[in-house]
């Protein structure tokens, strides 16, 4: 009864929570993850992409376990970096190019609350199963059980913020022709930081110095990330729309 | 209710209008005319706040609004080209994002009862790829029936339509000004609409 009285009488709708924002994340999180189980398939290949790019080095350089030991922490954050970066291109282009970005843009709520929804499911569903992973394909790099700790820890502090930064430049190449190689080229530099964190962390408790150092700059990172990508990103979605 | 004053827009270094006023009072809907490439579809944009015109001010409920404002935002409804439909959910989940995106609660039994509207109710659980073109813009018209905002903004909303469909297009927008809201339409058909609430802004 109530839905129907009020569906009668316009004006603005009398239920919008709070000021929105978690509303607005938990919307395009849902949406975005229900999307990507729908299309497993591209899922799947990101992943085998990433598992096969690392088992590649191993055959491709040396079978000697010390060497091997020293390349695999960088082997390991560059493909992920890849993967994450195969993902990118579709986390705003397909919404931009069916108008749903658009409505999004339109949407009572606040565009960097949606932005954020996309970007954590972004990262649910490339970087998480590739800090997850990471381990596991550590082993045929004969890296000891210390160091394969410390390498998923700093990949799950730093593939957010490889999800962050690409969304900045995903919404900024939005509607660009080739803007899939020109998004590489924008994001791969703005990562180098947390690539040579990342992987020296692992570099670092070899060494004896203990990987807090490493891990702090990575969560430092995160955080400015965290404040910052979100609002970069809307900013720019709104320029591509106008 | 919708002011927009002396508005100015280009693309690229092409006037495309200047000196466009334009006013839409509650209950009051305004059809927009025009040859292609005149602008109709710019000045949607414009009135909906999805891009800043060249020149000139809009105004919504006696406020300039900016692009992208608040208060625009959670009285709009705004029906591009695009239908933002996506093409892995299903019609009804499609019908269900695109509610909760504009922040209404809607029951799923109302949800159906649009469908049924709209004649996509057998559609319902179909994915949205398998949807013909008509049916596409029928989802936008379910979505049209379930919304209590003020403003309609709708560009070439009957398109694809067949006359049931555009005879339902009619219908709604003829309750929409009845309860009190406006409605801006660009069209190339000839709506029929009750002739005392409508104005016609013919684009050149």
């Amino acid at each position: 009864m109530m839905a129907e009285s009020s569906a009668t009488t316009l004006g603005t709708p009398a239920t919008l929570p709070d000021s929105g924002v978690w509303s607005g994340v938990r919307w395009a999180l849902l949406r975005d993850l229900r999307l990507a189980l729908r299309s497993r398939a591209e899922l799947c290949v990101q992943l085998l992409f990433y598992v096969i790019v690392v088992s590649l080095f191993p055959l491709a350089t040396t079978p000697e376990k010390s060497q091997l030991a020293l390349l695999g922490p960088g082997v390991l954050w560059v493909a992920a970096l890849l993967a994450s970066l195969l993902a990118l291109p579709r986390l705003f282009a397909s919404d931009h190019a069916d108008g749903t970005l658009e409505q999004i843009a339109l949407s009572p709520y606040p565009l960097p609350a949606l932005v954020s929804g996309k970007i954590v499911a972004h990262w649910l569903t490339t970087g998480l199963p590739v800090a997850v992973l990471a381990p596991v394909l550590g082993l045929q790099y004969a890296m000891d059980g210390e160091a394969l700790a410390i390498l998923a820890a700093a990949l799950l502090l730093g593939t957010p913020i490889l999800s962050l930064l690409g969304a900045i430049g995903a919404a900024l190449t939005l509607g660009l022709r080739g803007g899939g190689s020109l998004l590489a080229l924008l994001v791969l530099p703005l990562c180098v930081p947390v690539l040579i964190f990342g992987a020296g962390a692992v570099d670092a408790v070899h060494a004896g110095l203990g990987a807090t150092a490493n891990l702090s700059m990575l969560g430092a990172g995160l955080l400015v990330a965290i404040v910052g990508a979100p609002l970069a990103a809307s900013a720019a979605v709104r320029i591509a729309l106008d | 209710m919708l002011e927009a004053i002396d508005l100015a827009a280009r693309r690229g270094f092409t006037r495309l209008f200047s000196s466009l006023s334009l006013g839409v009072e509650p209950g009051c809907a305004l059809l927009v005319t025009g040859a292609n490439g005149t602008g109709k579809t710019t000045l949607l944009r414009i009135l909906a706040g999805l891009c800043e015109p060249f020149g000139g001010r809009v105004r919504w409920r006696g406020e300039d609004v900016a692009p992208f404002a608040q208060s625009l935002r959670q009285d709009v409804v705004f029906c591009g080209h695009l239908t933002a439909l996506k093409d892995e959910l299903t019609a009804e989940e499609n019908l269900a994002a695109l509610i909760a995106l504009s922040g209404d609660k809607v029951e799923p039994a109302k949800m159906r009862e649009a469908l049924v509207t709209v004649t996509l109710d057998r559609q319902a659980s179909l994915p949205a790829r398998a949807l013909s073109q008509g049916q596409r813009r029928r989802l936008g018209l379910a979505r049209l029936t379930l919304t209590r905002r003020p403003l309609w903004l709708l560009d070439e909303p009957a398109t694809a339509l067949d006359t049931e469909g555009i005879a339902l297009l009619t219908r709604l927008i003829a309750g929409h000004l009845e309860r009190g809201g406006c409605a801006v339409a660009a069209t190339h058909q000839a709506l029929d609409l009750p002739a005392a609430h409508v104005r016609t802004l013919a684009l050149s």
